[in-house]
């Protein structure tokens, strides 16, 4: 599904715990223009619902949100 | 009147927090809570009180009279000196902690908090406990702003989308 989304930033979260997977997330977010797209792996299982949460409070999108393997891997779409 | 929508929805969520505790359990509750918020982008307000004084601090001597002298040297140093409420030990349960949190990858606490500064959350210390301990503003690590009193909270809190006791 996600082979054909162009990813502009690749965001290595591996390891971090919260709040700092969120947090670099929306540090990382203003480094690609807006309709471009961060690709985030994470192993803390709680980014899985602290990212969607953070996208809307801030009004960006998670194009999609999936385990594989040991990681969680988000596409996250800058809306604005 | 769409125009006018949106800046209404541009507004930012506030979150006003009181951080009158200075155990290290807590702190790392206000400072997630607060960086967490501001990632999100929320803008954020940390009133430092009491006990919650030591957090913003720098590893610096305070008090005049002896009494603040004394309580300068027995709550002195900085927040990497804050104790768990439980288990501390006399110091053995915050070096546990740490080890734990460490082995768990957890930002150490004042890393956290120079994020809060470095995020933009807003710093402030109460004028009251400050004149009572005897902490004057230039004992403060930079970016604490200029103390304020519980009117100026009160009328942060109010505005705000959330308060916070901590």
């Amino acid at each position: 599904m996600s082979e054909d989304i162009k990813v502009d930033l690749d965001l290595d979260l591996k390891g971090l715990l919260c709040p700092m997977p969120m947090v670099k997330v929306s540090q990382r977010i203003g480094d690609v223009p807006v309709g471009g797209v961060i690709r985030a792996v994470a192993t803390d299982p709680g980014a899985m619902a602290d990212i969607p949460a953070w996208a809307k409070s801030t009004g960006n999108e998670v194009l999609s949100a999936g385990k594989e393997g040991d990681e969680y891997v988000f596409l996250v779409k800058r809306v604005k | 009147m769409d125009e006018l929508n949106n800046v209404t929805q541009e507004e930012p969520k506030k979150l006003a927090m009181v951080v009158m505790s200075g155990d290290m359990d807590k702190l790392f509750g206000a400072f997630i809570i607060a960086t967490g918020a501001a990632a999100m982008g929320m803008r954020v307000t940390m009133f430092f009180t009491f006990w919650g004084l030591r957090a913003i601090k720098k590893n610096v001597r305070t008090g005049k009279t002896l009494f603040g002298r004394m309580l300068g040297a027995m709550y002195g140093g900085d927040i990497t000196k804050s104790n768990p409420s439980k288990f501390s030990f006399g110091g053995m349960g915050r070096w546990m902690f740490g080890k734990m949190m460490g082995a768990h990858n957890v930002s150490k606490l004042v890393e956290l908090r120079d994020l809060a500064v470095d995020l933009g959350v807003d710093l402030y210390g109460c004028q009251m406990s400050m004149d009572v301990m005897e902490i004057p503003q230039d004992a403060f690590i930079d970016g604490v702003k200029e103390p304020v009193g519980v009117g100026f909270f009160l009328a942060e809190a109010q505005e705000a989308d959330m308060q916070l006791f901590i």
